[in-house]
This record gives C-alpha cells, sequence and structure tokens, in this order.
C-alpha cells in the first residue's frame, strides 16, 4: 500500500514539477544569442528627454526595423521599478535612464551598470570628447564610464519681468538683493508670494546645495567628510529657511518641484528658483499664465559668489543583465550623435551635453534666449547637488532636515550639528 | 466492439494495477485541495519565509551582494536603536483607531438610514459607494489639490464660512488627522456595505415584540437591533482594521516617501517601503516588516478572541 502510494504520489507530482520547471526556463530565457535583434527596451524616468525619445525612437525604427520599446515612469517609481528588477538580474530591459548622482555609485558596485568605456571610445566620429567634460567627469567612476549624459541641468532664477519692472525692481544679482526683491513683492493677503522653491525636506536637498556653495559650504569637504554645521552653512540653511518663512506660500514643507512650479506657473510667485529644465512647463500656454511675463536670471550671489550647480540630470546606460548590449549600444549612439543632440535641444527644448550643439545657434533658437547664455557662462559652477555617497537617500533626509527647521523658523544651529554628526557616521559606516 | 464499449463506460470496473483513481477516491479532500496549497505555498509561505530570512541578515542595495547574519540585530535596532521606530508605531496606531471608530459610528448611522425602503434608494446608495471605487492614488492627488493651502478648495470653504484658512496636509500637526478624513471618506462606503448586509439578515420578531412592549426607537436600537448586529460590526472592524494600519497609497500619494519634511504622517508601512526602496536596507526592512506582522497578528488575536467571548455572551 505504501509503495504504491508513494508511486501515485509521484505520478500526481511529476507534472506539477515539470510545469514548474518550465515555466522557470520561461522566466529565464530572456537571453540567447542576439544574432538578429529586432526589439529592444528603454526604461527612463519623464523628462524632456523622454518626450524627445518617443519621436526618435520611431524614426530608430524606420531606418533600422528595431522597434525601441520605451516604459516612462516618475522619478521614484522608475527608482523602484529599477531595484526590483536589477535585483532579479531581470534582462527584459536592454537601456535605462538614470540620474548619475542617486544610483550610479550603488548600481556600478552591485553590478547592474554595463562598463561603457569601451563602447564610448570606440567611434571617433560620434566623438566623446564633444561631451561638457564635467558631464564626462560626472558619468566617470574610478575610470569605468557607465552611461552617456542625455541631460544638463543648471540652477537659474525664473522671475516675472513684468512685476520687477512695474515695481521698478532691478533684476536681483546677489540673494540680498533676492530677498529685498521678495520682500517687496509679497503680498500674502492676495494669494501672491515673494518666491516659490522647493520646501520638502528630501526635494529641496537639491536645490539648497547652490545657497550652499554659495555660502562657501559644501556637503563634504575634500577628504569626504560631513561639513553641514560649519558658520557657512548655517548661515546658507537660514538663508534658504528665511526666504521661504518670509514670503514662501502656506505649506511649503509639502513642496516638491511640481507643487512649488506650480504657483509660479500659475501667475502666484515672483520669483522661483530651481532647474533650468523646467523651462518648458512655464511655455506652455496650457499650463502656464506667465508664458510672456517669465524671464530668466544667474543664480544670485552669495557672499562666496554665484556658484550654482551644474549637473547631469539624466544618463542613458545599458543594464549588465541584457543580451543585446551591441544593439543598445547602436541605439545610445544613434540617439545621442551630434544631429539628434541638435534636434532635441531645438525641437523639444533638451539642454545637450554637448557643446557642438551649444554652439549651433540654429539648435539653440528654440532654447528661451535669456537661458541659453547662462548656460554657456558656466563658470564657477558647481558639478554636484547633493553629498556624495553611496546611500544618498538616507544623506539627503539627514541634510535636508536643518532647512527644514530653518523654514519654521526653530533652531537651526543645533540642527546643523545634529545633522552633521548623524551625517558623518552614514559616511563612517560607508567607508567601513 | 460496440457491445464492448458500451458495457465498460456502463460499468466501469476499477481494473488492477491502476490504483490511481482509488487514491484519488480515497484522498478526495487532499486532492482538491492540494492546487490551493500550492499557491498559498508559492505566493504566501515563500516570500514570508524569505522575507524572515532576510531579517536576520545584513542584506543591503542589492540582495545578489554578499551579506552576513546579524542574529536579531535588525530587530533590537529598530526597538532600541531608531529614533523614527516608536514614533511610527504610535502614528499607526492612531490612525488605525481613529479611523475605524469614526468609520464604525459612521457607517451604521448610515447604514440605519438607508435600511427602510424610500424612493431613489438605488441611486443614494450607488452614489454613497463612489469613494469605495476610486482608484486610492488618485484619490490622493485629488485631496491634495483640494486640500491645497494656497489655492485649494478647502480654504475658500473655509473662508466662506468665515474661518480662518488651514494648512491641513502640509501642516505638521494637521496632516495625519487630515489623512484620516481622507481614509473615513473612502472607506465608510464599505462599512455601511457590510453592515447593510447585516441589517438585512435580522429577524424582525423581537423588534415588532419590542414595540408591541412600547419600547422607543432608541432602547430597540441599543438592546436589540445593535446586540444582533454584533458579529457583523466586528467583521467589519476586523476588515477595516487590517486595511487602516496597512494603508500606504493615499500617504505615499500626498506626504512622500518619508511621510512628510518632519516623518508627520510617517507610519509603519511608509517606514519600511523608505528602508527598502529608499536606503536599500533589505535586511533592517524585513525585520520592520516581520515587527508590523506581529503587531498585527497580536490585535487580531486580541480581536479574535474578544468577539469569541462576545458571540458567547
Amino acid at each position: 500500500m505504501i509503495t504504491r502510494t508513494r508511486r501515485t504520489r509521484f505520478a500526481l507530482a511529476a507534472p506539477l514539477v515539470l510545469a514548474l520547471a518550465a515555466s522557470m526556463t520561461a522566466c529565464s530565457s530572456g537571453g540567447g544569442d542576439s544574432e538578429e535583434v529586432t526589439d529592444l527596451t528603454l526604461i527612463a524616468a519623464n523628462s524632456p528627454w523622454t518626450e524627445g525619445l518617443k519621436t526618435l525612437a520611431a524614426e530608430y525604427e524606420d531606418e533600422t526595423d528595431i522597434k525601441v520599446n520605451l516604459e516612462f515612469y516618475g522619478n521614484e517609481q522608475l527608482n523602484d521599478t529599477l531595484k526590483v528588477k536589477l535585483n532579479a538580474q531581470s534582462s527584459d530591459f536592454d537601456m535605462y535612464g538614470y540620474q548619475v548622482q542617486d544610483v550610479m555609485r550603488e548600481f556600478s558596485r552591485n553590478g547592474w551598470l554595463a562598463d561603457m568605456t569601451e563602447y564610448v571610445e570606440s567611434d571617433a566620429e560620434w566623438n566623446w570628447e564633444d561631451f561638457q567634460q564635467s558631464a564626462r567627469d560626472a558619468v566617470t567612476l574610478d575610470d569605468t564610464v557607465y552611461g552617456v549624459p542625455v541631460m544638463t541641468e543648471r540652477h537659474v532664477m525664473y522671475y516675472r519681468a513684468d512685476l520687477l519692472e512695474a515695481a521698478g525692481i532691478a533684476v536681483p544679482t546677489t540673494l540680498k538683493e533676492l530677498d529685498a526683491a521678495a520682500a517687496k513683492l509679497n503680498d500674502p493677503d492676495n494669494g501672491f508670494y515673494g518666491i516659490a522653491m522647493r520646501g520638502a525636506k528630501v526635494p529641496l536637498v537639491t536645490q539648497f546645495s547652490s545657497f550652499l556653495y554659495s555660502y562657501g559650504g559644501d556637503f563634504q569637504d575634500k577628504d569626504g567628510n560631513a561639513t553641514v554645521d560649519t558658520p557657512e552653512a548655517k548661515e546658507a540653511y537660514a538663508a534658504y529657511g528665511s526666504l521661504l518663512k518670509n514670503y514662501g506660500p502656506p505649506g511649503a514643507t509639502n513642496m516638491g518641484w511640481p507643487e512649488a512650479s506650480a504657483i509660479f506657473a500659475q501667475g502666484n510667485a515672483a520669483f522661483y528658483l530651481d532647474a533650468d529644465s523646467q523651462a518648458y512647463t512655464f511655455l506652455d500656454p496650457a499650463s502656464s499664465a506667465v508664458v510672456d511675463t517669465v524671464a530668466y536670471g544667474a543664480f544670485p550671489a552669495g557672499p562666496a559668489g554665484s556658484h550654482p550647480y551644474s549637473i547631469v540630470p539624466q544618463t542613458v546606460g545599458i543594464n549588465e543583465f541584457s543580451t543585446k548590449k551591441d544593439a543598445a549600444w547602436d541605439f545610445i549612439k544613434w540617439v545621442t550623435s551630434e544631429e539628434n543632440s541638435k534636434v532635441l535641444l531645438s525641437e523639444e527644448t533638451v539642454p545637450s551635453a554637448r557643446d557642438s550643439a551649444w554652439a549651433d545657434d540654429a539648435a539653440t533658437a528654440g532654447f528661451p534666449a535669456g537661458l541659453v547664455e547662462i548656460v554657456r557662462n558656466s563658470e564657477g559652477t558647481v558639478g554636484h547637488d547633493r553629498p556624495q555617497l553611496e546611500k544618498v537617500a538616507l544623506a539627503r533626509e539627514i541634510v535636508g532636515g536643518p532647512a527644514i527647521t530653518a523654514i519654521e523658523g526653530g533652531d537651526v544651529d543645533a540642527v546643523a550639528e545634529k545633522a552633521n554628526t548623524d551625517f558623518q557616521t552614514l559616511l563612517d559606516g560607508e567607508q567601513k | 466492439m460496440t457491445t464492448t464499449s458500451q458495457t465498460s463506460y456502463l460499468a466501469p470496473k476499477p481494473r488492477r494495477g491502476t490504483g490511481l483513481t482509488t487514491w484519488i477516491d480515497r484522498h478526495l479532500k487532499l486532492v482538491f485541495t492540494a492546487p490551493a496549497i500550492a499557491f498559498v505555498a508559492i505566493l504566501i509561505v515563500f516570500p514570508i519565509a524569505y522575507t524572515v530570512f532576510l531579517s536576520f541578515t545584513d542584506s543591503a542595495s542589492s540582495v545578489t551582494r554578499p551579506f552576513r547574519f546579524v542574529g536579531l540585530d535588525n530587530y533590537a535596532r529598530w526597538l532600541t536603536d531608531f529614533e523614527r521606530f516608536w514614533p511610527a508605531t504610535g502614528r499607526t496606531a492612531y490612525f488605525t483607531v481613529t479611523a475605524l471608530v469614526v468609520e464604525l459610528v459612521l457607517g451604521l448611522a448610515i447604514a440605519l438610514l438607508l435600511r427602510k425602503t424610500f424612493r431613489g434608494q438605488g441611486l443614494v446608495r450607488v452614489f454613497i459607494l463612489l469613494p469605495l471605487v476610486a482608484t486610492p492614488v488618485a484619490v490622493g492627488m485629488m485631496w491634495l489639490l483640494i486640500f491645497e493651502p494656497s489655492i485649494g478648495f478647502a480654504n475658500v470653504f473655509m473662508k466662506s464660512l468665515g474661518l480662518g484658512p488651514q494648512l491641513w496636509l502640509s501642516g505638521t500637526d494637521t496632516a495625519l488627522n487630515t489623512l484620516i478624513f481622507i481614509d473615513v471618506w473612502q472607506w465608510t462606503p464599505m462599512v455601511v456595505l457590510i453592515l447593510l448586509a447585516g441589517l438585512s439578515t435580522l429577524p424582525e420578531e423581537p423588534d415588532e415584540a419590542a414595540r408591541v412592549d412600547g419600547a422607543n426607537a432608541w432602547q430597540r436600537f441599543v438592546h436589540i437591533t445593535l446586540p444582533l448586529l454584533m458579529p457583523t460590526i466586528a467583521a467589519a472592524a476586523i476588515l477595516r482594521s487590517i486595511d487602516a494600519m496597512k494603508t500606504f497609497d493615499i500617504i505615499y500619494a500626498t506626504k512622500g516617501r518619508t511621510g512628510g519634511s518632519n516623518n508627520e504622517a510617517e507610519t509603519l508601512n511608509m517606514l519600511a517601503y523608505n528602508e527598502s526602496f529608499g536606503n536599500s536596507q533589505y535586511g533592517s526592512a524585513a525585520a520592520l516588516l516581520m515587527l508590523f506582522l506581529l503587531f498585527i497578528v497580536i490585535i487580531l488575536t486580541a480581536l479574535t478572541i474578544l468577539r469569541t467571548k462576545g458571540n458567547r455572551a
């Protein structure tokens, strides 16, 4: 009896095991050799670049018969998707857009980003040297290139030209002048505010960075130690906080860039300090009431001068687990070519990382005039806009804290000192 | 030939050597439940077991990176070291209890109102159930707009009532209560639905008898309807408390990954999500989720015991 039962148990179990095995094979069989590539998949976070990609991908399919599937997400959703898929060593996408400073350290150490050094140096005509030095540095870690920068971004000052003119205020060139101008135009009783900026703890860190540099500070010193409790840093925190506290919209600590830019776009703020890549949101009559009145100024100088960040917000890399790396590179090379970079700059106002695109007057014609000058003048800019370490997300939560205290009118000095201790502990833990 | 096949069709005889049918007949219970057991094993037991496993490691960044076993370190750190754990636990409890009580009271009141037949009853029921079918993230975004302090409708409404503007979701002190309001708005209909179903099965005789004896509406509600409805209320409470404890979508949609700039809306679920997807600390996040699971099990056991006792009484 026992034997027979056992046998029949096996008989019952066998199909189940086979089915499981079959499904597992199906899951892992993304590979095989890639002689004939018919399709590629790229996932990225929504940006002006991905908008332009929609047209270019269709063109690429016409030229090569290779279909490029595009999947776009919000920033955080992309981050979650990448972590889930790459932890599972998924090969169901070949290329991905990513934020260099957020994930490159972590992803490259995890073995999730393909080494592209040979690819970028392989084609003189494509010309890797044409990419801005700072952009090339940004995507290089320990002499290894992990991606091609597809967008650049600088901190600029958006302002309402009409209001400044009517009030007889000159365009502020220093943070002090900005404070005075914001104070003069602030009219909260009528729902109008002097300034809109990010005020939520984590999102604000990148925008606070230019204040920090312009006050003579930084998140870390040359040896990588925490420096957010220096007198310069404390002053920078206080300056950032007081602008939002005194002349910012209510509920600022709940605002990322979508909320803050919406207030400016609806004509409810005189100044908006954020990345230049958002210019397109103010130029679309469907969502902006300031199309004709928005103007652009360089980031105002602090006691140590004007030192806005100038970074690479979007980079395209190759999934280490992809089985179509060469085909993926061919597409990346095509889409980031000199010609297509100019197309993206002129038609989609994608701030290119190529010098040649910015030197071409025809290509920059579509880009808001005041901004082109700011881009071409890169003097004093800083190549990072957040702490430099692997656990960036955690660090941003820590160094954003004192800014919240400043916005809420608390004791910035004490909170900055505690933040510095916490940040240093985090850095020490990482060096182990 | 035909005759033979017909015979065998009409009178199937178990052949010797194929014990399969006999075995299936004998073990029908096992055979019929096997697919469900396999499903549970693959989709529930494995993930939980893997989470338990991870919770004893320092796995971070990538699960394929080498990691060490750290025993109960992760648990100890949550319970003693991490200063955001206990406040998050408190917020989870506050959110769950407040939302649950308000939803049960409101739900019961609405269910009693809808119990009687009236003209346009169908329309009213559909209208009340609408929030239930809306997507939570969309609901979060909608309320975020309504509660926007400078341009949102809520403050316009407050102004028309002669009241001062509020920060609602943006305020450190008001965010959690506003979220409770949103939860109540969305989930009270479910409580109504369950309680209406319960009310429709109640026997009418006790109520009629009490009426004959001269009991007023309140007495009949307190002494007859409510006790008879208790098992249904308990079921609704258990279902809603599990859901409320796990609330994630509306908090994430309105307050972001850290539950606000001062973590004012950070519940245990949010904290675990941030630890896992924000900070890539898989071992530590797994330990937190196990603690959370433990809390839920303890509370549910307590509720079930209370319910059984209540039923016996």
